[in-house]
């Protein structure tokens, strides 16, 4: 995926300047190629594909909370590639078997036509019921329904901060949540 | 929650800003420092002769654990970063291997009124060997919840690099208080010391420091 290097620095550094847009397409932009190389990796360690989307998501959200061990200076794939391997490496060792993931396969990976997500994940929405009822309330407003910080703050009678904290909190707890289990 | 929703979530979150783990670390050793300090000036402190040993060239020698600090520090930093390599790095760790080799060297060449063994064993060997390790704990502690900020992919060599910056840091105040100068008595006991604290360190890692 080295052609996308550019295109994604670029997004991630506009990210980090506060600009969430760029943000959010760099997320969804790198989305099908976390999938393809997920499900390559599912299928070669003999498991089934269908559960990529959970693994997919769970890289996604190490991705997220580590955005700040890029450095703005080096180049992003290496990066991304060494979360997504950790986050891999971890995912099938949970899975019972340890794989050893090559680092240069993902360089190989060749995204010819966006993977849709087809089986929807399923651990995220589980582990989303064992959170503080605060931090799902919130997550549930902003994520599943797009409704605002500020509309969100209103609904559930917080103030802003208390709901952008809510948000930050659920996140990173759902990311130990998942890799506890 | 689908992916999509999930992306929305993690879009939204972005205000969140996390402090880069250099600084983060930093924060936790200026907490933790003091905590050592406390407990070495109450159960050690400086040893009495101390004015006139800094003269000595052979107990300033035993400063060069101080360069164990910086570089294991620096690596620490870079290892929070989930691609780093070490390529070049440990090359950071030859300096106080290099100056030892060089101080048992000098010594070697000097007449001594005591011999090679008696030296080395010294007559502090326990209270380094228990010195070290107990200094070191407050920082070992700091330095790991602070590198948890990080993203290590080699989780327990982080963790091993944690241990020997602190033990770094505890051999340190240890030196200004050890009255053994010989750089025989420094090279055997404090690698020992150093490197079960990094033992340590590595076991923590390989659990705390995993994301």
């Amino acid at each position: 995926m080295r052609e996308h290097e550019d295109e994604w620095a670029d997004l991630m550094r506009r990210g980090n300047a506060g600009d969430s847009g760029a943000y959010h397409r760099l997320l969804k932009a790198i989305t099908p190629f976390l999938r393809a190389v997920t499900r390559q990796r599912l299928a070669r360690a003999g498991q089934p594909v269908d559960q990529s989307e959970d693994i997919v998501q769970e890289i996604l959200l190490a991705v997220h909370l580590k955005r700040h061990t890029w450095d703005a200076d080096a180049p992003f794939s290496p990066w991304l590639f060494a979360i997504a391997r950790n986050k891999l490496v971890d995912a099938l060792r949970r899975r019972g078997r340890r794989i050893f993931v090559n680092i240069e396969d993902f360089t190989e990976t060749i995204v010819s036509e966006p993977v849709a997500e087809t089986v929807p994940a399923t651990d995220v929405t589980a582990h989303l019921q064992g959170l503080p009822r605060r931090q799902r309330d919130v997550l549930l407003s902003i994520a599943v329904e797009s409704i605002s910080i500020r509309a969100t703050a209103a609904k559930l009678a917080m103030s802003e901060g208390a709901v952008r904290v809510a948000l930050h909190r659920g996140l990173a707890n759902l990311a130990a949540r998942l890799q506890k289990e | 929650m689908d992916t999509d929703h999930l992306l929305q979530g993690l879009a939204t979150d972005n205000d969140h800003r996390e402090r880069p783990v250099g600084s983060v670390l930093a924060t936790a050793l200026m907490i933790a420092a003091p905590v050592s300090l406390v407990i070495f000036f109450m159960t050690l402190g400086f040893r009495k002769d101390i004015a006139t040993a800094l003269y000595d060239p052979f107990f300033d020698l035993k400063f060069l654990v101080t360069t164990v600090v910086i570089s294991a520090t620096a690596i620490s930093i870079h290892l929070s970063r989930p691609e780093a390599s070490l390529k070049g790095w440990k090359r950071l760790l030859l300096i106080p291997v290099g100056l030892l080799s060089f101080g048992i060297v000098s010594e070697m060449m000097m007449p001594q009124r005591l011999s090679w063994a008696t030296r080395l064993i010294g007559s502090n060997s326990k209270v380094c060997m228990t010195a070290i390790p107990l200094l070191s704990l407050p920082l070992l502690i700091a330095s790991l919840v602070a590198l948890r900020h990080g993203a290590p992919t080699r989780p327990a060599l982080a963790g091993a690099y944690a241990g020997l910056l602190s033990a770094g840091f505890a051999a340190t105040l240890y030196a200004s208080q050890c009255t053994d100068d010989s750089p025989l008595f420094v090279a055997t006991w404090y690698p020992l010391a150093i490197g079960l604290v990094t033992a340590v360190g590595a076991l923590a890692g390989s659990r705390w420091l995993r994301f």
